[in-house]
């Protein structure tokens, strides 16, 4: 079981290398809508800290959403998919490794960069720690609830419209709790109980999100 | 081993079998005849639980395969169309990846021997390799898979030559001898030596 579990985190992560191009995609991404609002909204510096939160939030939000409808698709395609379901590990840890390899190629480089975008912003430096461990509790949990909707959308048709109508309004507690945290630590508060409660939906979803997609996979494989 | 009872299975509205059943022991070679589009996939993916039947069901020694999931599925080797293969990784990492998936312990050495005897390089990434290449690569899982008491094997032959195409037989006709259980769907008639044959006709 753990063998299996490593043998897939290490085949995504070296077919990520070789496919370079669909990795940077999403972080290209990232970056590009952050750095579009400054110019469009202005250079006004009170009027951009206003926004920072919300606005390289709902930016790493919907670069998750970019890169969340191949997660599955390739796989599917080229029949990995079945063999993973009639695998001798359960789908369920299966799908964990795969989740983790996604979210290290995906994920983790939106955190790195984010403190480099806030610049743009002009927000202070004590607020650079902050929105990185936000976006070091809440990246994970986009890629387990999306992967939910990633697998339910499957060889659909016009999946990936389907996948963001059904996967965004799940990302609202998100949103809500990781720009939260950080209008706290930007009026001078504790940004802790937000962090917290980010910490607390990464543990539930951690829990229960690989089985849920284990579930969906199937359905959607019949 | 593998029993199937009053399976029935529609497809798209059209009824494709109806009331299918068989019991098959180690040792019998089982094949799958029928036109395109007469349900030979659809029967072999019900046969490995991919596919849920309208009704009835399969056995594996008695017991229902929905309740045995993962303990099922290690005593199977399923291929089925598509190859599985990853155009990004060479044969090697995609066989070491498969066998480790499917529970199999395989060394580097066995692995290259594997490939060696479909007459794969190892070293190359598989979307250089033409489609029957690709083919092989997924079947050169079989040599590896002697412990494993069933296979099912989705047109094996197709995309391959000649002399791959012999070699397959050759392998199922000695996973049979071994007392092994193995399905197979053709929509050609092939040459496998075994003693016990049978055949469900669909369609």
């Amino acid at each position: 079981m753990i063998a299996a579990a490593r043998c897939i985190l290490r085949r995504d992560l070296l077919l990520a290398l070789r496919r370079r191009g669909d990795v940077a995609t999403a972080l290209l991404f990232f970056v590009i809508v952050a750095s579009l609002f400054p110019l469009g909204v202005g250079a006004e510096p009170e009027q951009l800290r206003a926004i920072a939160p919300g606005v390289i939030w709902v930016a790493a939000l919907l670069s998750s959403l970019l890169s969340l409808a191949r997660l599955f698709a390739d796989d599917h395609a080229d029949g990995t998919l079945e063999q993973m379901l009639l695998g001798a590990a359960p789908l369920g840890v299966i799908v964990a490794a795969k989740l983790l390899a996604h979210w290290l190629v995906a994920g983790l480089p939106l955190v790195a960069i984010a403190p480099l975008l806030a610049l743009q912003y002009g927000l202070p430096a004590p607020l650079y720690g902050t929105l990185a461990l936000s976006l070091l509790l809440g990246t994970p949990v986009l890629s387990l609830i999306g992967a939910i909707g990633a697998a339910l959308t499957l060889g659909l048709r016009g999946g990936g419209v389907l996948l963001a109508l059904l996967v965004l309004p799940l990302y609202v507690p998100v949103l809500v709790f990781g720009a939260g945290s950080l209008d706290m630590a930007a009026a001078g508060l504790a940004p802790q109980g937000q962090l917290q409660l980010l910490a607390a939906l990464l543990v539930v979803s951690a829990a229960f999100a690989p089985w849920a997609i284990a579930a969906a996979l199937r359905i959607s494989t019949e | 081993m593998l029993e199937a009872a009053g399976l029935q299975s529609a497809r798209q509205g059209r009824q494709l079998f109806k009331d299918l059943g068989f019991a098959l022991r180690g040792g019998e070679l089982l094949r799958v005849a029928g036109e395109n589009g007469s349900g030979k996939t659809t029967l072999l993916k019900i046969l490995c639980g991919l596919l849920a039947p309208d009704a009835g069901e399969v056995r594996w020694q008695g017991t229902p395969i929905r309740e045995l999931r993962e303990d099922y599925s290690r005593n199977l080797v399923y291929l089925g169309h598509a190859p599985a293969v990853k155009g990004d990784l060479t044969a090697a990492e995609n066989l070491g990846v498969a066998c480790t998936m499917a529970g199999l312990q395989a060394s580097p050495p066995a692995i290259e021997e594997a490939l060696a005897r479909y007459g794969l390089p190892p070293g190359v990434p598989l979307r250089k390799l033409s489609q029957g290449q690709r083919r092989r690569a997924a079947l050169a899982r079989l040599p590896l898979s002697a412990a494993v008491p069933l296979w099912l094997l989705d047109e094996p032959f197709a995309a391959l030559d000649a002399a791959a195409a012999r070699l397959t037989e050759a392998l199922i006709a000695e996973h049979v001898a071994r007392g092994n259980a193995v399905v197979y769907t053709t929509h050609q008639e092939a040459a496998i030596g075994a003693a016990v044959q049978r055949v469900v006709a669909l369609g």
